[in-house]
């Protein structure tokens, strides 16, 4: 990059290479971008950013709560929370999503909920679920799926009524009854849309848990980060923050994994 | 002008209609007028007649309802008047003694070659072996034995269309029924299709029905060509009668020249044709 060659070619292979970043180099990039990242932020601190904790700070808080067990135990009671109501969200949305897309009065029934609810935030229901289910574990989990639900079902609609009508005709033609259209046409067709809707609906799962917290827990990132702020502890409040990041970047990388695997036969657009 | 014949006879004796393989009778198509326009008339009263074996080519300008009229025939538009039979019996659907090639090629993306080609002989539960030999024999009849495991996005369009050749192939039907199969193909590899296509047609006989906007596919392919006109009615129906295997002697000759001119003429000088 640095060196001086001729000035005529250079242009052309630069261009080329900016085109099509590859696998090592875009890493690298990555890697740089977190270490700016950070550094600006211990710069901040350093300059005396009003209470803001710097990193070395905040590496220390997470080693102390890490090694009290604290850390553990909150992740794994909100990756709990996370996990069972995104579970729940999307095992209904996807056949939902299916009625949906596939028969029209399914269609008329739950297009209006489903536009409905769309427009709530999850924090909105929350007075109504401590209300109607208490404060355990239910209301919390329950909101989770709800905003996980939204999100996945939309999209598993669209990649049912997206479907290519020419693939339906070619399985018909080829002898295929609605049955078999429907599993080995329409499922298919629709699955990489149905990871994509529940890439969208874990990061909706995450968003409303700290919301979902906020119900009287015990234990979870999102409980610990409101006490945190009760007593201005500004390095809980980062340690959790970083964590929800991490976590949430894990699980999409899954889901990013398994839709390359699932819908690996699209053209890249 | 309607009326069956064997692919390439010349003998104008029109054969009883009951032999007929296809029988298109008064097949007319209307969609209803739709979003405040006015209804379409796709289809307005088309007689016609297939033999068995034969090839018939459909030529016309676009939008005057060849697609349609293969539709109707494949049991996926069905007609507003009229009916198609096949063998005898009136079109209520798609059916397995009908393939169907489309212009989109419609291949599965998420499957591979060897799973679109098996795919109507798992629908008709055949064993798995049989199901893998059969497709086996119909993929390397089209020339793509060392792409079976390919996924359709990394093939070419004429290798795309190689695979739904063999897919309609492999549920061995009687009757082809193709929709502008080569349109979206270069010139070269249009040629070498149609040559391929006719290669395969001379050793596994099928009847077909062949959708085309190009003249001299119409002619070079067809034992017959069946000229429409807008909206949806047979004009003309012309004998080829140019002499089978075709090649490239029979592509440059004057003979073909010469109802290739015949049929331009009947396809772009049509009454009304204001475009
Ligand atoms: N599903 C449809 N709904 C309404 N009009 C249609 C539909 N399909 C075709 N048509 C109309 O019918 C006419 C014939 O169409 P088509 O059979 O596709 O012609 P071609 O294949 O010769 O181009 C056109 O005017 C077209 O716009
Ligand atoms: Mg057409």
């Amino acid at each position: 990059m640095g060196t001086v060659t001729a000035p005529a070619a250079q242009p052309v292979r630069e261009a080329r290479r900016r085109r099509v970043p590859s696998r090592a180099r875009g890493l690298g990039l990555n890697l740089v971008a977190l270490l700016l990242g950070i550094g600006l932020w211990a710069l901040l601190a350093g300059l005396g950013v009003q209470g803001l904790p710097g990193p070395v700070r905040v590496a220390h808080r997470a080693a102390e709560v890490l090694g009290d067990g604290t850390l553990e135990g909150d992740a794994l009671a909100s990756l709990r929370r996370v996990l069972l109501g995104f579970a729940l969200g999307t095992a209904l949305a996807v056949p939902a999503g299916f009625l949906m897309g596939w028969y029209g009065v399914a269609r008329g029934l739950l297009e209006p909920w489903v536009q409905f609810f769309r427009t709530i935030p999850p924090l909105a229901i929350i007075p109504l679920a401590i209300v109607v289910l208490g404060i355990g574990e239910t209301p919390k989990i329950l909101v989770i799926a709800l905003g996980a639900f939204l999100s996945c079902v939309i999209s598993t609609f669209q990649g049912v009524i997206g479907v290519d009508p020419t693939l339906v005709n070619a399985a018909r033609v080829l002898g295929a009854g609605d049955r078999v259209i429907f599993t080995r046409v329409v499922v298919p067709a629709s699955t990489p849309f149905i990871v994509v809707g529940m890439r969208i609906g874990l990061g909706s799962a995450w968003a409303t848990l700290v919301a979902a917290e906020l119900i009287a827990a015990q234990q979870g990132l999102g409980f610990r980060m409101q006490q945190a702020q009760v007593y201005y502890d500004l390095p809980t409040i980062f340690v959790g923050l970083i964590t929800i990041g991490v976590l949430g970047l894990l699980m999409d990388r899954l889901l990013l994994l398994a839709e390359r695997r699932l819908g690996g036969w699209q053209d890249r657009r | 002008m309607n009326g069956t014949r064997p692919d390439g006879a010349r003998t104008g004796k029109a054969a009883p209609p009951d032999a007929a393989k296809i029988e298109f009778r008064a097949v007319g198509k209307v969609y209803p007028a739709a979003g405040g326009g006015t209804a379409v008339t796709a289809l307005g009263g088309v007689d016609l007649g297939i033999a068995d074996e034969e090839f018939v080519t459909v030529v016309g300008p676009s939008g005057c309802g060849k697609s349609t009229l293969l539709g109707v025939a494949a049991g996926l538009v069905p007609p507003t008047s009229g009916e198609v039979l096949v063998d005898g019996r009136p079109v209520t659907g798609p059916g397995p003694e009908r393939g169907v090639i489309f212009q989109q090629y419609a291949l599965f993306p998420w499957l591979t070659v060897r799973g679109n080609v098996e795919f109507g002989l798992k629908v008709a539960g055949v064993p798995r072996r049989e199901r893998r030999a059969r497709a086996e024999h119909f993929i390397g009849l089209v020339g793509l034995g060392d792409f079976a495991d390919a996924h359709p996005r990394t093939l070419s369009g004429g290798m795309r269309q190689r695979c739904a050749l063999a897919r309609a192939y492999a549920a061995e039907p009687r009757i082809l029924l193709m929709d502008e199969p080569f349109g979206a193909l270069d010139a070269l590899t249009r040629v070498r299709m149609q040559d391929r296509l006719l290669d395969i047609w001379g050793r596994e006989r099928r009847t077909v029905l062949f959708i085309t906007h190009d003249v001299d596919e119409a002619v070079y392919l067809g034992g017959r060509v069946v000229v429409m006109a807008s909206p949806g009615r047979v004009q003309e129906v012309v004998d080829v009668g140019l002499p089978r295997p075709r090649t490239e002697e029979v592509r440059l000759s004057p003979e073909f020249a010469e109802i290739r001119n015949r049929i331009w003429h009947a396809v772009y000088h049509q009454e009304g044709n204001t475009t």
